[in-house]
């Protein structure tokens, strides 16, 4: 409230002092210069975008304006006068808040436990549970999240948890909010929710910086866009001015090729991979569906849909019932092996946590699910599984500093690719893949396009499960949409539109509107 | 797609890199050998260097299993416990078996042994991989039974083995083949089949996976339950072998055989270079710990600097030192 009051003070005396602004600063590890020479200024009731690729230094420079990190050079300074955070709680104090990408929750603690941790209210000394739930209750409201203040944080689904974290960094007014990839985990309404918030704290004269991969939020919130690429500030633009590709030209540095490759007639009438009432337990309930040679087939929905869910109890990596039919041979899979074995292959959207081994080097990841080819014998065939790497390498355009680096060390986006190789060694006729693109930067994400195109121009089947409406419009010949455990509908050809799908997605008898915005 | 370059030369990947972390136990061993030179010249005799790496062989063994064990991400307190009981069944078997098949009672006795110890290792490891419980408090538990068994079978005491056979089975120790004791013969072998499996075979690769990241090796289609199971069954043949080794030794097996054995092994595995969370071996860091151990040991009673009753207190210090070095290395 009185934060409040005085912003606007400021703002009636001197509307253009900005409440926060960073002056030539930079960031030096060693001799790796990861930030050079950055000043920008943050003006109160502003949405500020910083848009880069992955390694361009949003990240650094967020953790340094929040304390996390100090400058090696360069100011600070907070309505006009300057400041120096040597520790994140300072710059709290100061009024700078920032919402981090990863889930930064404790688990087995309640909703109410995780929004005042560390800043517990008391009375006479002690915990006063009954207030702190009532206030937790209130924030939540005012964010449209309907998770009760009392559950554990381990019972509710990743996107509340997400908005939890949110209420969190709001608990306090503060003058600068910063939202580091907020909506990478959310999807739909729950994204539209969040544009909100952040359009009312604009309204209540806070600042915020903004930092997304997904241009098209970033197009429609930004009053102002400043990229960044390689460390250095390649400038700030006011954001209506600027068009998402205009957007990744600048974050890139060259000219982009259109993201999206041209599609291709590949799709048959013959189907691969048939999937008959699949049921997981407290995720799926009765859903079928047919994937041909030579399609891309988009899976959509919201978090907590079941997408992920279906294809791990297909796939045996949960519990769960399906009838497969694979070229028309009925089959049960029952292990992941027995799907790899009979060609279908999943590459999991939890990469870092599910698909790679990071403290490992490439080639042992590259060959780990198809060991037994590279073991012909007793032994272990080191030369072979070099050459597999180094094929990888060269036919994925993975970048990398040395063939004796670990996975960790690759960008998201090279993982990724690593990830495919992996998965493609063991020579699937399908290819399941689970958001392909999360969380990977637009240079890449254009070449990992390309790759699923070339799969299925090889003949094989694709599936792709995406939170990311565009991206599936943009690549698969058809989409199923699935709702609360169940196929909610399908769209293809002229009803294939991001609308359609946010209709089906969200909505129990959706009209489907034909052309609409393609 | 690029069209796929056959002609790029690979960078080699195995080129040797050296690293501070993988050197040091063979750096300690060094440093330990010219500092006990400095406290007694005696120290490295050949006669002296026999014995003590000689008595380091029942751990080295028993490591050598214990370094699959905890390179798969699992653990076993039971390893001590284990050699007591197999050592008095063994015992038991042979004399049982000593009037009718004569010396045969030895080998008989022997595939008792590595029988008993495959099942015990199998044992430890469904309760852990199937029965879904910790490693620590299923080995512990584990630990206590075959702790309470050999205490029973020796009723209390010892069992000592059958006088006719002592004198042909003394040289499985006491012996040697071409001047080296064949208990050293014997870690050896181990050894290297231990490196053999652990760095050549596909089994190796998802020991190592399972104990890296179980989801990454479950979603790679690597049976974590199989894999892991192995391990411990690994783990229960090398203390098989390590038992066969110890009986000749004092003809007996005794209610404190093998007592706080657990403590060296899995300080000889940490302080090789072995990854207390998994995914990471090293058998020959894990031989060079065992070694060590024992070489403190032997410094101790050589150099009168610490009493020689504080042998596990120093052990004990040692692997917290180990672990420490391990955590702020990184």
């Amino acid at each position: 409230m009185s934060i409040v009051a005085r912003i606007d003070r400021e703002r009636g005396v001197a509307p253009a002092t900005p409440v926060l602004r960073a002056e030539g600063v930079s960031k030096r590890y060693g001799t790796v210069t990861v930030l050079s020479d950055v000043t920008l200024d943050i003006l109160p009731g502003e949405i500020h975008a910083i848009i880069g690729e992955n390694g361009a230094g949003k990240s650094t420079f967020m953790r340094l304006l929040s304390g996390y990190i100090e400058p090696t050079e360069g100011t600070l300074a907070m309505a006009g006068h300057q400041v120096r955070f040597a520790r994140p709680d300072q710059a709290q104090a100061a009024g700078i808040a920032l919402v981090h990408q990863e889930i930064l929750l404790a688990d087995a603690l309640t909703v109410t436990d995780n929004l005042f941790l560390g800043r517990e209210l008391t009375k006479g000394g002690i915990v006063d549970d009954a207030r702190m739930r009532l206030v937790a209750a209130a924030k939540l409201a005012e964010l449209g999240c309907e998770v009760p203040a009392t559950s554990l944080i381990r019972d509710i689904s990743l996107a509340d948890r997400q908005m939890v974290q949110i209420a969190r960094a709001l608990l306090d007014e503060h003058r600068v909010v910063i939202f580091d990839e907020p909506t990478a985990v959310l999807t739909g309404g729950e994204v539209e929710r969040l544009l909100a918030i952040i359009f009312e704290l604009k309204a209540r004269g806070i600042a915020v910086l903004y930092i997304s991969h997904r241009l098209d939020e970033v197009q429609r919130l930004a009053d102002k866009v400043t990229v960044l690429r390689d460390g250095k500030m390649v400038g700030t633009h006011p954001g209506h001015t600027l068009s998402q590709i205009d957007m990744a030209r600048l974050m890139v540095g060259r000219e982009l090729n259109a993201l999206y490759p041209q599609k291709q007639a590949t799709r048959t009438s013959e189907p691969m991979l048939s999937v008959l009432n699949a049921v997981v337990p407290g995720f799926v309930q009765d859903v079928s569906f047919t994937v041909h040679k030579g399609e891309i087939l988009g899976f959509a929905g919201m978090i907590g849909a079941g997408r992920t869910e279906l294809f791990e109890g297909i796939l045996g990596l949960r519990p769960g019932m399906a009838t497969i039919e694979l070229n028309g041979v009925p089959m049960r899979v029952h292990s992941q092996r027995e799907a790899m074995d009979a060609g279908i292959g999943y590459l999991t959207e939890d990469r870092k946590g599910k698909g790679l081994l990071l403290q490992e080097r490439l080639g042992p990841n590259l060959t780990l699910s198809a060991l037994a080819s590279f073991h012909p014998g007793l032994v272990l065939k080191r030369a072979r599984e070099a050459d597999a790497l180094t094929r990888a390498v060269s036919s994925f355009d993975i970048r990398l500093k040395s063939l004796a680096a670990k996975a960790g060390q690759l960008s998201g986006g090279n993982q990724q690719k690593l990830l495919l190789a992996k998965v493609l060694l063991t020579a699937p006729s399908v290819v399941i893949i689970d958001e392909p693109t999360r969380g990977i930067d637009i240079a890449n994400k254009a070449q990992i396009y390309g790759f699923i195109q070339d799969l299925v121009k090889q003949g094989k089947a694709c599936i792709v499960i995406s939170s990311e409406m565009q991206e599936l419009v943009g690549i698969c010949d058809r989409i199923i949409v699935m709702r609360e455990g169940r196929i909610s509908g399908e769209v293809s050809g002229e009803t294939m539109t991001e609308s359609n799908i946010a209709l089906l997605a969200t909505s129990e008898r959706a009209q489907l509107a034909e052309g609409g915005t393609k | 797609m690029t069209a796929l370059t056959q002609s790029t030369a690979p960078r080699s990947e195995r080129r040797y890199q050296f690293s501070w972390a993988d050197a040091g136990p063979f750096l300690a061993l060094g440093a330990l050998l010219v500092l006990g030179f400095l406290i007694n010249q005696d120290f490295l005799s050949a006669t002296n260097l026999s014995n003590v790496i000689t008595r380091s062989a029942y751990v080295a063994i028993i490591a050598v299993g214990a370094t699959f064990v905890i390179s798969s991400g699992g653990l076993d307190l039971s390893v001590g416990s284990m050699v007591a009981f197999i050592a008095g069944i063994t015992i038991m078997f042979m004399n049982v078996m000593a009037p009718t098949l004569g010396l045969w009672a030895i080998p008989a006795g022997m595939a008792i042994a590595v029988l008993a110890g495959l099942l015990c290792g199998l044992a430890n490891g469904l309760i852990v991989t199937v029965g879904k419980i910790e490693p620590f408090i299923a080995t512990l538990g584990t630990m206590g039974i075959f702790r309470a068994l050999i205490t029973y079978l020796t009723n209390g005491g010892t069992i000592p083995i059958d006088k006719s056979l002592r004198e042909a089975y003394r040289p499985v120790y006491f012996g040697t083949l071409g001047g080296v004791p064949i208990p050293i013969l014997i870690s050896a072998v181990v050894a290297v089949l231990g490196a053999f499996v652990l760095y050549k075979t596909k089994y190796g690769r998802k020991c190592a996976a399972v104990g890296a990241n179980e989801d990454v090796a479950r979603y790679s289609g690597i049976s974590v339950i199989k894999t892991r199971t192995i391990a411990y069954v690994i783990q229960g043949a090398c203390v098989a072998i390590a038992a066969i080794c110890y009986v000749p030794r004092l003809g007996a097996a005794t209610v404190t055989t093998g007592q706080l054995w657990e403590l060296q092994v899995i300080t000889a595995v940490v302080i090789g270079g072995t990854a207390l969370r998994g995914g990471k071996g090293r058998i020959w860091g894990t031989i060079a710990g065992a070694v060590i151990l024992e070489l403190i040991a032997n410094l101790m009673v050589l150099s009168d600097f610490v009493s020689e009753y504080l042998v596990a207190a120093v052990q004990g210090v040692i692997i917290i030192i180990a672990m420490l070095v391990q955590r702020f290395s990184k």
